[in-house]
């Protein structure tokens, strides 16, 4: 039943990044989910350069594609049969992001994230950015999000 | 104290114009504007800003106010930040002020608020720290 939920998320996927409009915008891709777990990828665009000396990208260019990647795997940890046909958006309360080095101009950053533990309002979730060696990450996040009604564990398990 | 050139700044730094930064100054304080776009939209059912545009918008502006201060030639980096959403970001302008809590010699702690209609309702804050070394990265 699980996996048959994973298989529809897998395909509805794509839609939850290019649907959105700055998704689209900066150019992220889709990757992979899993329950509670979703990968993303950005490949380098020089329209989101935050330095022009360096020609880093952006630091917002990062915490968009560290939310966004965090809100798929908080979708993907409270996904049912019930709410998959009417996933709501999930909220960010709160985002830590740290910093470790620049992206690399010219590469793409991929970002993973996991969905560790919700309660009935609120997920929790992790998510490390890198450009192929999550051993030398550019940057790691830590954020909550409200789950809201549409996405929330029912309180009653169907049957 | 010499002002930086915002403008000139801003102008040199894509992501700047990619979510649609601009500024005003109003008798030497700095507030940042960020015009609505449709591309800024991350969830168009509410319709919402994206947060992760907010956030963005806020570290524009959190790297605009230290470069205000007039103490740095480079762009300052950011080491560490924490962005908390108070209310959906609606499809409008939106309006953000830095103030700097502490200047050091390598390091500049940085609060952000952001707000649209009210300036009494915020919609996000950021407390960030950013290293603003100018002799090395």
């Amino acid at each position: 039943m699980s996996d048959n939920i994973m298989e529809r998320m897998w395909a509805l996927a794509p839609a939850f990044v290019e649907g959105v409009p700055q998704g689209r915008a900066l150019g992220i891709k889709f990757v992979a989910v899993d329950r509670g777990r979703a990968t993303f990828s950005l490949p380098y665009n020089p329209a989101v350069i935050g330095d022009p000396a360096t020609r880093v990208i952006h630091g917002g260019a990062i915490t968009t594609l560290l939310d966004q990647v965090s809100g798929l795997a908080v979708v993907s940890a409270t996904v049912t049969e019930e709410n998959i046909k009417n996933m709501a958006g999930v909220a960010t309360l709160d985002l830590s992001i740290d910093y470790m080095r620049p992206a690399k101009p010219g590469e793409t950053v991929i970002a993973t994230a996991h969905c560790y533990k919700t309660t009935h309002h609120i997920a929790f979730v992790r998510a490390i950015a890198h450009d192929g060696d999550e051993d030398d990450p550019i940057a790691m996040s830590q954020a909550t999000f409200m789950i809201s009604q549409t996405s929330a564990k029912p309180k009653k398990a169907g049957s | 104290m010499t002002r930086p050139d915002i403008k000139q700044i801003l102008s040199r730094i894509p992501y700047a114009s990619f979510i649609g930064v601009e500024h005003v100054i109003i008798e030497d304080e700095l507030t940042m504007i960020l015009r609505y776009k449709e591309s800024n939209i991350g969830n168009p059912f509410l319709p919402a800003l994206h947060g992760g545009v907010i956030g963005g918008f806020m570290e524009m502006t959190a790297i605009a106010g230290l470069m205000y201060s007039g103490r740095y030639t480079k762009i300052p980096k950011p080491i560490g930040l924490n962005i908390g959403y108070l209310r959906p970001g609606k499809p409008v302008d939106s309006f953000a002020k830095a103030s700097i809590v502490r200047q050091g010699s390598r390091v500049a702690n940085v609060r952000v608020e952001t707000w649209q209609d009210d300036i009494d309702k915020p919609i996000a804050t950021l407390m960030g720290n950013y290293l603003t070394a100018n002799s090395e990265t």
